[in-house]
């Protein structure tokens, strides 16, 4: 019992960077704008994030930066894409290039540095209780931030007027635009949150999943959130069922390991890539539910004359 | 306001200039960092772009590494003709590579001229089979061919330190994760004296003459073309939406298998853990930057292949960390983007502008 515990609030700590990518990617998309560069977007944000820490000794400073450095990062591909109309898969993956490129140059002198990380809180009386303490209240703060991102992003979409205007420009731009609604800016304003989602993934990676700067450290977890994203047909509450699934895969090599069955690393190693592929490619055989779920102008570019 | 206003058509000039707008933004970049970082620029940008071929061996140097961007690059951008986003040639060129391996390990002491060509046929089919998955998976239940390719490079590059770490380890190697030497017979003759320059280089060239008759002269080319540039009237016309993604993958992975095997048996000559540094995904920037056009890809290799250059010099010289090649390669794609607005799009300044301004 104890085991299982354990082994769920575990999943819930793996899966917590593929949360925050993913809401982030999701309300993106939802604004009908597709970028590729989480990827690239969560190394800029782990390792400005984990930079600020070993500067400063806070790790809240560092979660702020690196959230500010995806959101940076996030406004170069919405200038390229948004504002100069660029293809925007080509965009994605070069802010992807870019990131990875830019987080190993800046974060070079921080690979063997060791940061006082942010730590779980185990809220008081309660986080004793068996069972449920583990369970619920002795997470990092930032699992339970994720969970009100998702709560946040859920009542967003689906219950406020502006959750409505961004799904609108989603799916007709040139309606949203005709009855008077500022496209781009809104678009902008999509991606530059789903910058600063990206960046929160990565800054938790950094500063308290594994406290340490390791150059291509997110391992594809940006792609992964994408996957996500069309996994969960667009909808946060399945983002949040596929992040601790893909949570849980992660965790088996190490479980696997412990349990000490014979297996090489590589082969439990690959497991998280091939599931990503599997689920996605299960999802995506009924093209009829793709194409209902999917924002309408989904990666086309938005030009008011055009 | 600037207001952007669409060309009746795209201007060919401006798709000629932007890459060259790009590669200068990208070094005023470039000096800027230097600056920053307290160096002579005027120094390192020597030490970037004119030392590293300021040699024979490094002229040798610049054409080994353009080889697998220029043979990538076009398998890649008969893709990116016809909207199929190949961009796990990182993994197909890891599969090729395995592929070349595996037959030089089996063979490689049997002397017989047919090992070479056995390993090229060998690395190129790897490579395409790797590249059939996505298609596969795309063209029969629909999934995303760049997510599915991407994940794949993981796939390949876990597979191939499970063989290094593993069956195909030296056993005189002290342990490393790395195969025995290949043999002369599995290696690919030096083109240039004193250089490491392979006939790869041909091999590349004539491959990339191939595609470009390929893509202009073939039936099969014009229908990807249409494919890509206008899916509604491709479909309305018969071609077979599902056909031009099998070719464009296909294609893709045989050549970034082909450059694999081609890394295999030319500068490398054995098997290690990683065959590439990056040369997969440098060649999605090769592609575009070259205009997804032979000429331009050929230059923009030898490009691509002096930032490489460029960021090992420069860290010999002035200390500069190598991984400034990857970030400037990134700065050139997200350059070339923007300047590629001008190809399809005038600036337009409109009158409020103006009266605000004067």
């Amino acid at each position: 019992m104890d085991t299982a515990v354990h082994l769920i609030a575990l999943t819930l700590a793996a899966g917590t960077p593929l949360v925050f990518a993913s809401l982030g990617e999701l309300v993106t998309e939802k604004s009908g704008v597709l970028n590729l560069g989480v990827e690239g977007m969560m190394l800029v944000g782990a390792v400005c994030a984990f930079i600020v820490t070993a500067k400063t000794h806070s790790p809240w400073a560092g979660v702020a930066a690196g959230m500010a450095a995806g959101a940076a990062l996030s406004l170069v591909f919405a200038v390229v894409a948004l504002s100069l109309l660029a293809n925007q898969v080509a965009t994605g993956l070069a802010l992807s290039l870019f990131g990875v490129g830019l987080s190993a140059f800046v974060g070079l002198d921080y690979i063997s540095v060791v940061i006082e990380g942010l730590k779980p809180v185990a809220i008081p009386n309660v986080s004793s209780l068996p069972i449920f303490g583990e369970l619920l209240f002795a997470h990092n703060p930032l699992v339970y931030l994720s969970l009100a991102l998702f709560g946040g992003v859920e009542l967003f979409l689906h219950r406020t007027r502006a959750g409505l205007v961004l799904r609108a420009v989603g799916e007709s731009p040139q309606a949203a635009h005709a009855i008077g609604y500022r496209v781009v800016a809104i678009r902008y304003a999509a991606v530059v949150f789903g910058g600063a989602c990206a960046g929160l993934g990565g800054a938790y990676l950094a500063v308290a999943y594994t406290p340490s700067w390791v150059e291509g450290m997110t391992a594809g977890r940006g792609w992964i959130a994408l996957a996500l994203v069309v996994f969960a047909t667009w909808k946060p509450a399945r983002v949040l069922l596929g992040a601790y699934l893909f949570g849980g895969v992660t965790l088996a090599q190490f479980q696997v390991q412990a349990a000490g069955i014979e297996m090489p690393s590589q082969i439990l190693a690959m497991l998280p890539y091939l599931a990503t592929i599997i689920v996605l490619t299960i999802i995506s055989r009924d093209a009829a539910t793709i194409r209902l779920n999917a924002p309408a102008s989904l990666g086309k570019p938005f030009h008011p004359d055009a | 306001m600037i207001r952007l206003e669409a060309r009746p058509e795209p201007s060919r000039l401006a798709a000629w200039i932007s890459p060259l707008v790009a590669a200068g933004a990208t070094v005023v970049l470039g000096v800027v960092l230097f600056a920053a970082l307290g160096k002579n620029p005027v120094a390192a940008l020597s030490a970037f772009f004119v030392e590293p071929i300021a040699s024979r061996y490094g002229i040798g140097e610049l054409l080994l590494k353009a080889t697998p961007l220029m043979l990538i690059a076009t398998g890649l951008a008969i893709g990116y003709r016809a909207n199929v986003w190949n961009i796990g040639a990182e993994g197909q060129l890891t599969l090729g590579a395995m592929g070349a391996g595996g037959i030089a390990l089996a063979f490689g002491d049997s002397d017989s001229a047919l090992v070479l060509p056995g390993m090229l046929v060998a690395g190129a089919l790897c490579g395409l089979a790797w590249a059939a998955i996505p298609a596969l998976l795309r063209t029969r239940f629909n999934a995303n061919e760049i997510l599915t390719s991407l994940m794949l490079v993981y796939v390949a590059n876990l597979w191939l330190s499970l063989l290094v770490h593993g069956a195909w380890r030296d056993p005189e190697g002290y342990n490393f994760p790395q195969s025995k030497l290949f043999a002369a017979s599995a290696l690919l003759p030096n083109l240039l004296p004193d250089t490491r320059l392979n006939i790869g280089l041909i091999v590349a060239l004539v491959i990339v003459a191939a595609a470009w008759v390929f893509v202009r002269k073939s039936f099969a080319g014009y229908r990807m073309r249409v494919a890509g540039l206008a899916p509604a009237a491709a479909n309305y016309a018969g071609i077979s939406a599902d056909r031009t993604v099998w070719l464009g993958m296909l294609i893709g992975g045989a050549c970034a298998g082909l450059a694999g095997a081609g890394e295999a048996a030319g500068p490398i000559g054995q098997l290690l853990p990683s065959m590439s540094p990056g040369y997969g995904f440098a060649a999605i920037i090769v592609a575009f930057v070259g205009r997804l056009h032979p000429v331009g890809i050929v230059l923009a290799s030898l490009l691509m292949s002096l930032l490489y250059l460029g960021g090992e010099s420069a860290q010999i010289r002035l200390g500069l960390p190598s991984a400034v090649t990857g970030l400037f390669q990134g700065t050139l794609l997200l350059f070339l983007l923007a300047a590629d607005v001008f190809v399809n799009f005038r600036v337009r300044l409109t009158r409020a502008w103006i009266r605000l301004s004067t």
